[in-house]
């Protein structure tokens, strides 16, 4: 087949878009489509293209609409674009809809009987005969719908010029072990590949072509991450409640140590999983399994945090170490469970009522999620307090590329704990005594023989030596010193990562927003307006956060929140520099692309 | 000459009672509360519990004061307002070697805390879990708790209209194996059961009637001294063998139960209230609402099924402390995390 499927309207002689697209699919949830678009992604991706994949799903088990985007990018941009450049139609419900919001040129795979093609002339169409595909490639009536959808995948890597070969070995990865089912889906991306071959023109507005970008890396979600990073750090009390996006790091996590975890001899197991009945007790569960000498953990979204807030609290003044995921998504209340959003940056900072204050991590990439995971159970065994890490659903669900993750080769650090020995050797112990002068003190763990060191903590007023006080005296050496071990965590916590194309004007983000930040900032600079990146990493802010906020002209914070959560604390944090911090936001619920953000920068530098 | 003074008898340990006791209460003087502490200590001591092992567990309200009262050698924790029974779950999980001590009240776990309670009883979190039930919200000066009999009046003359909640009941109905109701007023029950309490691998309810002597003991008030004393009716005399002592006690065979915990301890049973059998889950439930129809307290161990598994065992957890384990013990090696990076590729 030679001649060239016509693209209405795209000027002629355009040049061909070589590994820089974004394929959108509209399907319906529930319908099998997610491995489907798995597969999609992993085929492009063993191409050796750079490629990321945004799942946009209704909280719903089965029959509302749902969207998946899939971005190739030469020059590694893995950040949602907004704009599709092929779209893949399953779904009567949404075509049209998604038609009318289609970007020009774009090619349209669809399900024949749709008869999308009259809806606007600036498209090119394809209508693929799915149903009589399926039939004539699986054998097997009840498995038509979930096969149907790999009809589109070979359909597609004709398209893109994708080697079967690369599809079938995605079929088999994704379906693992599964011999039957890898069969059936490995027939229909035949079937669809060999149709489109007899059936369609070739086109050349999108192509992948191979590459070796992908040389040695791996596909994995930011709470697979997190939860390999919990497994090496030897987290030993988990306890949790299920809740969207957090659910799967625990599942995750659950299943690693079901290998990792039990003594190959007895079958015993050295971590205690509990799901618990609600994040309340979720919350109580890890913060007295880490007073009593645990690595504890829990993962949650938004709403967990908002139920778990007076036991953090109660952490904060006791002083008990926990590690806390939150998963962050839509909020206010209920929001949008399952789409994204910076949503608690001040939830986290300052969880609980009275003066509190918590370290916070914010990992930016997949090797991030894994390091910052292992880190925090050192960190909250260090300061003796709840530790947050803080994700989204696009870090935590989404399917990133990513350098393998390195071995964690940092000892654990345990904290100031005394054993007998040491107990028996000091004269006046007191659980809340500042002897080192950097706010944190010496603690004992239940059960340690000897006599010495029991003590008995409360979240009422209390004094060094942990006895019950309202007197003033007594409760500002507690807060204060808690204040002062706060200013020790500065040294302690991960120092931010820059970006600098050498200008007084200052770009800050955190989290899920460093693609996109990084991709506007490029844009930015083709437009000739260079910028400095800093992308924070953790709370408190450190030596180096002070020196980029005094330097720079203007600080745009980039932020996915309606509010300017984070510009927030930076005004409060820096309140001689407040007018220099502008908030640039995105909270839609769709992950952040790089666009919003330039426009957004540029419309303030015209002002 | 002067006289020497007597040494103070000692347990197993070699400790003495004052090894037991804890700071001093500043509960109202005559409060229930300090007869059930003062019981926590003979028993305590009577058994040779090894103070170092034993944690304390409270939420909030006057009961959940009394931690600090009992056992100094322990480690105590005093929580949330009905968030006690996780707290006891996750430090019963990080060491297993723990003996774990929860005190609370009637408002703390029948109401605000209800959820928490419920499912640390259905998990079997090993605990001895003490509910200082004296119908009224002391703390904050009288008001109903949810345990408060329907028609009781409150000290201002407010009537209850609700049907009181009945943890011993709720307890058997979740499948708890160890659940006892005593007053406070009566010590030598107590004691017998709190020793046999030490001795159960699991959770065990007690709902220990505890009269408030500044909100609720006037005559209008089913929670009152004389009230519960006029009322109570031991269901049987207990008493409680150490498997230390099994082989020095003779237990008079025909009317005494005797029913044999996993450690060899032993608790004898001889029945007053005739044909109860505290074994069997449904007679105990029939027998217990009979007697509340009729306005009694029915006393003394109402149900116990002495092998069902705890927490840590339901979990298949290692024998040894969690707390304990090292680096060496928890962190898969380099090779491990390779293969896991080879699996994602």
């Amino acid at each position: 087949m030679t001649a060239t499927l016509a693209t209405p309207m795209r000027p002629s002689g355009a040049k061909t878009r070589i590994n820089d697209f974004s394929i959108q699919v509209a399907t319906v949830n529930g319908s099998g489509s997610q491995t489907a678009n798995t597969v999609l992604l992993r085929a492009i991706f063993q191409m050796g293209v750079l490629v990321s994949g945004k799942n946009l799903f209704p909280s719903n088990i089965a029959g509302l609409p749902t969207w998946f985007t899939i971005r190739a990018s030469a020059k590694g941009y893995v950040a949602r674009k907004a704009s599709n450049e092929m779209l893949i139609l399953m779904n009567p419900e949404t075509a049209k809809e998604d038609i009318a919001k289609s970007d020009a040129h774009a090619l349209v795979i669809y399900d024949e009987p749709l008869q999308l093609d009259k809806l606007r002339e600036d498209l090119a169409y394809i209508p693929v005969p799915f149903q009589k595909l399926v039939t004539a490639s699986c054998p097997e009536p009840k498995l038509h719908k979930l096969v149907k959808n790999m009809i589109y995948v070979g359909v597609a890597a004709r398209l893109l010029s994708i080697d079967m070969e690369e599809v079938k070995k995605a079929i088999t990865k994704q379906l693992k072990g599964k011999a039957k089912a890898i069969e059936i889906n490995q027939a229909a991306a035949v079937a669809g590949y060999d149709w489109a071959m007899e059936n369609i023109q070739d086109q050349d507005h999108i192509k992948v072509v191979r590459d070796d970008k992908t040389q040695g890396l791996i596909i994995v979600d930011g709470n697979e991450a997190c939860a390999l990073g919990a497994l090496f750090a030897g987290v030993t009390v988990v306890g949790w409640y299920p809740i969207t996006p957090a659910s799967s790091l625990v599942e995750t996590f659950i299943e690693y140590a079901e290998e990792y975890r039990k003594d190959p001899k007895t079958g015993k197991s050295n971590v205690a999983i509990v799901q618990m009945e609600d994040e309340l007790a979720s919350a109580g569960v890890v913060l007295s399994a880490g007073w009593a000498g645990a690595r504890s953990m829990t993962s949650t979204a938004g709403p967990g945090v908002s139920l778990m807030s007076e036991f953090i609290g109660l952490g904060y003044y006791v002083e008990a170490p926990g590690v806390f995921f939150n998963v962050a998504r839509t909020g206010p209340s209920t929001g949008l469970p399952t789409r994204t959003q910076q949503s608690d940056v001040e939830l986290c900072a300052k969880c609980s009522h009275g003066d509190t204050q918590h370290i916070n991590l914010y990992p930016g990439n997949m090797e991030e999620c894994f390091q910052f995971a292992y880190d925090a159970f050192d960190l909250a065994e260090r300061f003796q307090t709840p530790i947050f890490v803080v994700t989204d659903l696009d870090l935590g669900m989404q399917n990133w590329s990513s350098r393998p993750f390195a071995y964690p080769a940092t000892p654990y650090d345990r904290g100031k704990v005394l054993d007998q020995k040491q107990l028996a050797e000091i004269k006046d112990w007191g659980r809340y005594k500042d002897v080192d002068g950097d706010g944190i003190c010496y603690r004992s763990l239940p059960g340690t023989p000897g006599g010495k060191g029991s003590y008995f903590t409360r979240g009422s007023g209390h004094n060094e030596y942990a006895q019950y006080s309202e007197k003033p005296e007594d409760y500002l050496q507690v807060v204060d010193r808690l204040k002062r071990k706060y200013e020790t965590a500065k040294t302690h916590v991960p120092t931010p990562v820059f970006r600098n194309l050498g200008s007084p004007k200052g770009v800050l983000a955190f989290g899920s927003s460093d693609p996109a930040v990084i991709e506007a900032q490029d844009l930015l600079a083709e437009g000739g307006l260079k910028t400095d990146y800093l992308r924070l990493r953790a709370l408190p802010f450190t030596a180096e956060v002070d020196a980029f906020v005094q330097e720079k002209q203007v600080v745009y914070v980039v932020e996915q929140n309606r509010d300017g959560q984070m510009a927030n604390l930076f005004r409060e944090t820096y309140p001689e520099f407040a007018t220099k911090f502008k908030s640039i936001l995105h909270y839609n619920g769709h992950a952040i692309d790089a666009q919003g953000i330039v426009d957004q920068i540029t419309a303030f530098e015209q002002q | 000459m002067t006289t020497a003074t007597p040494a103070a008898p000692t347990n197993q340990l070699g400790f003495t009672k004052q090894d037991y006791v804890g700071s001093k209460s500043t509960l109202c003087a005559g409060c229930g509360h300090d007869a059930i502490t003062a019981q926590i200590i003979n028993a305590a001591f009577e058994s040779s519990i090894e103070g170092y092992r034993v944690t304390k567990y409270s939420g909030i309200g006057c009961s959940s004061k009394t931690p600090a009262y009992f056992i100094n050698q322990g480690w105590g924790f005093n929580s949330v307002h009905g968030r006690m029974p996780s707290i006891a779950t996750g430090a019963s999980l990080a060491n297993r070697n723990l003996i774990n001590i929860g005190v609370s009240g009637d408002g703390d776990s029948m109401s605000i805390g209800m959820g928490q309670f419920v499912h640390a009883v259905r998990r079997n979190v090993p605990m001895i879990y003490i509910i200082e039930d004296n119908g009224v919200y002391g703390l904050t000066k009288g008001q109903f708790s949810a345990t408060a009999d329907k028609g009781s009046h409150l000290k201002n003359g407010a009537v209850n209209d609700l049907p009181p909640i009945d943890p011993c009941t709720l307890a058997i109905e979740l499948g708890c194996g160890f659940v006892a109701r005593c007053f406070s007023g009566n010590p030598k029950q107590l004691n017998a059961i709190l020793k046999s309490a030490f001795a159960y691998q699991g959770m065990v309810v007690l709902d220990i009637i505890s009269p408030c002597v500044t909100f609720n003991n006037h005559d209008a008030s089913t929670r009152s001294y004389k009230h519960v004393k006029d009322h109570d009716f031991p269901l049987h005399d207990l008493g409680f063998i150490q498997y230390s002592e099994v082989e020095d006690v003779e237990i008079a065979a025909g009317t005494t139960e005797v029913v044999a915990f996993p450690d060899g301890s032993k608790v004898a049973i001889k029945a007053i209230h005739e044909g109860y059998d505290p074994t069997d889950r449904f007679g105990a439930m029939k027998a217990i609402h009979e007697s509340m129809a009729k306005g009694e307290f029915l006393t003394g161990l109402l149900y116990i099924n002495p092998t069902q598994p705890p927490l840590p065992d339901v979990l298949n957890l290692v024998d040894g402390p969690l707390s304990s384990l090292g680096e060496s013990d928890l962190k898969p090696s380099p090779e491990v995390l390779d293969k896991i990076m080879k699996d994602l590729m």
